[in-house]
Order: structure tokens, then sequence, then C-alpha cells
């Protein structure tokens, strides 16, 4: 009950806060309505029995690249605004039509595969016997062993290209080495105003 | 108690809010928070239907464990291009980075 309870309390808030976030002409309003949902997704998945996925998804999404979002808007500017109009004619009726259908769709799906009276969610206890956090580790360092290893990869691989994308052009490198080549050319840790007569002179 | 068919349709309709924002923004970074949000969404279905299937072996949550991983590789990535883009282009509005658009 109290599971049901804490769901109609959180889903309109996440819904709620999934839209506002895609209609915000502001895109930090865009950043910070987005760690909201990311805040309710985590408190979906501490009821569905997942609590190491509730704090991981709190220090990864909420923390870690959501505050690499806001310092991408922050560092392109922020009052840059752009307008929601559709472009291709009939877009909104047709996008109507379409949705109408997709909600067909799904609702025929899940009573297909599920049905509408059945899947009640099951008491956690048994499959989180011993600890979630014990028991997602035993199947990640046992069955998933290898995708776990390439996944390791695959953040090296990003951080890396990441890091080249974000370096400077080989052209603008004069810019940043300029300064320091005058300094290791001057003759030594002499003053500067002792050094200007000094080269003057001959 | 939950039922799936809730959460099902929970999910769906972050999903499709989060396939509209990727369709209709222009900003590149809102593009990608768009894929955030799309990204959580399935990782919620995987969460449910590992609880809804009783599975000791925790599939769906170590699927979405990788989910969350892939995603943050994909920002960093993804940030980095963006402002890429912006350093070549002086804009990140994606319909005008168009040059591989025939």
């Amino acid at each position: 009950m109290a599971d049901w309870i804490v769901f109609w309390v959180i889903a309109p808030v996440s819904i709620a806060s999934a839209v506002a976030m895609i209609l915000a002409k502001n895109a930090v309003h865009s950043a910070l309505l987005l760690i909201v949902n990311f805040f309710t997704l985590a408190v979906f998945f501490l009821i569905l029995g997942s609590p190491f996925l509730f704090v991981v998804q709190i220090i990864v999404y909420a923390g870690a690249i959501m505050v690499l979002f806001l310092f991408v808007i922050m560092l392109l500017g922020v009052d840059e605004r752009e307008s929601l109009r559709e472009r291709i004619l009939g877009q909104r009726w047709l996008a109507l039509l379409l949705g109408a259908g997709l909600v067909v769709e799904v609702a025929l799906a899940v009573r297909v595969g599920v049905g509408f009276g059945h899947g009640g969610l099951p008491d956690f206890t048994r499959v989180n016997r011993g600890g979630n956090v014990q028991a997602l580790a035993r199947v990640l360092f046992n069955s998933y062993f290898f995708p776990f290893e390439v996944t390791s990869i695959l953040l090296i691989v990003a951080a890396i290209g990441a890091m080249l994308h974000g370096r400077r052009r080989i052209g603008d490198e004069e810019t940043i080495d300029a300064p320091i080549d005058e300094r290791m050319d001057e003759p030594g840790p002499e003053p500067v105003p002792a050094a200007g007569p000094a080269e003057a002179t001959p | 108690m939950i039922r799936l068919p809730y959460l099902l349709f929970f999910s769906a309709v972050l999903f499709s809010a989060g396939v509209y924002g990727v369709l209709a923004r222009r900003n590149a970074v809102l593009v990608l928070m768009s894929i955030e949000l799309m990204l959580n969404a399935v990782n919620v279905n995987l969460v449910a239907f590992n609880a809804y299937l009783r599975d000791a072996a925790l599939t769906g949550q170590v699927f979405a464990l990788f989910v969350i991983t892939v995603a943050a590789a994909e920002v960093g990535i993804g940030l980095a291009i963006v402002i890429l883009i912006y350093r070549n282009r002086e804009t990140i509005n994606v319909d005008e980075v168009n040059l591989l658009k025939w």
C-alpha cells in the first residue's frame, strides 16, 4: 500500500518535470527540471527493490552528468532563446494522430503481454536476500564480468575522446604556448627592469 | 501495490517526452538531455520487469547499470562534440549545423 501511495505521488511529479523540461525556454531551467526528474526516478528504483540503483542514479545522473550539462550550458551561454514552433505543415495534427495510435499500441501490447489485472509486484525480500548490493555484485562479477570490463574500456576511450575534442587545435597552440616560450627565452631569474637596459646597451 | 502496467505506461510517457524533446528542440544540449530522459525511461522498464519476473539473477538491474554507464560515456563525448561545434560554427542550433545534410 505504501508503495502505491508513493507511486501516485511521485509519478505526476516525474511526468510534469519531464514535460516542463522539454518545454522550458531557458536551458538552465531545463537542466534543473531534469535533475528533479532524475530524483523521482531514483525513488522509483527504491520502491522497485533496487536501492543500489537508487544511489547510483542520484550520484551518477543527478550529480555527475547534470553537473557536466550545467557546466556546458554555462560555458556556451544561457541567454540564447529558441522557438518551439513547428516547421512542417500540419505537424501538430499528424503528431496528435500518431501519438494516439502509440497510446493504443502500448495499451494493446501491455494487455497482451502482462494484462491489466495482473502484474502485481512481489515482495523483494527473496530477490534481495543477503542485500541488493551483494546480489548485484555477485551477478556483475560472475555472469557479466566480461561486459563489465568492456564497459571500463568504453569509459576510458570516451574520456580520451572527450579530452581530444576539448583540446585546442594545432594552429591555436601559439596563443597558449607563446608566453611560456618567452619566459623560457629570458636569460635567467633576474628581474625584468634589470634585463631591459642590459639588452639595450650592446 | 503498484501494478506493472502503470509503470509501463509511466515509462512510455517519459520516453515519448524524450522523443518529442529530441525532435522539437533546436539546442544541441537540450537534445542530449532529452536522450538522457529516454534512457531513464528504459531503465525504469528494465528494473520494473526485473521485479515483476522475480528474477533472482537481477538481469534487469545489471542492464540498467550498464545503460547508466554507457549514458555517462555518451554524455561526455556528446558534450565535447557540442563544444567543438560551438567553437567552429559559433552556434549549437542543430538546424544550422547542416554540413552533412542532403
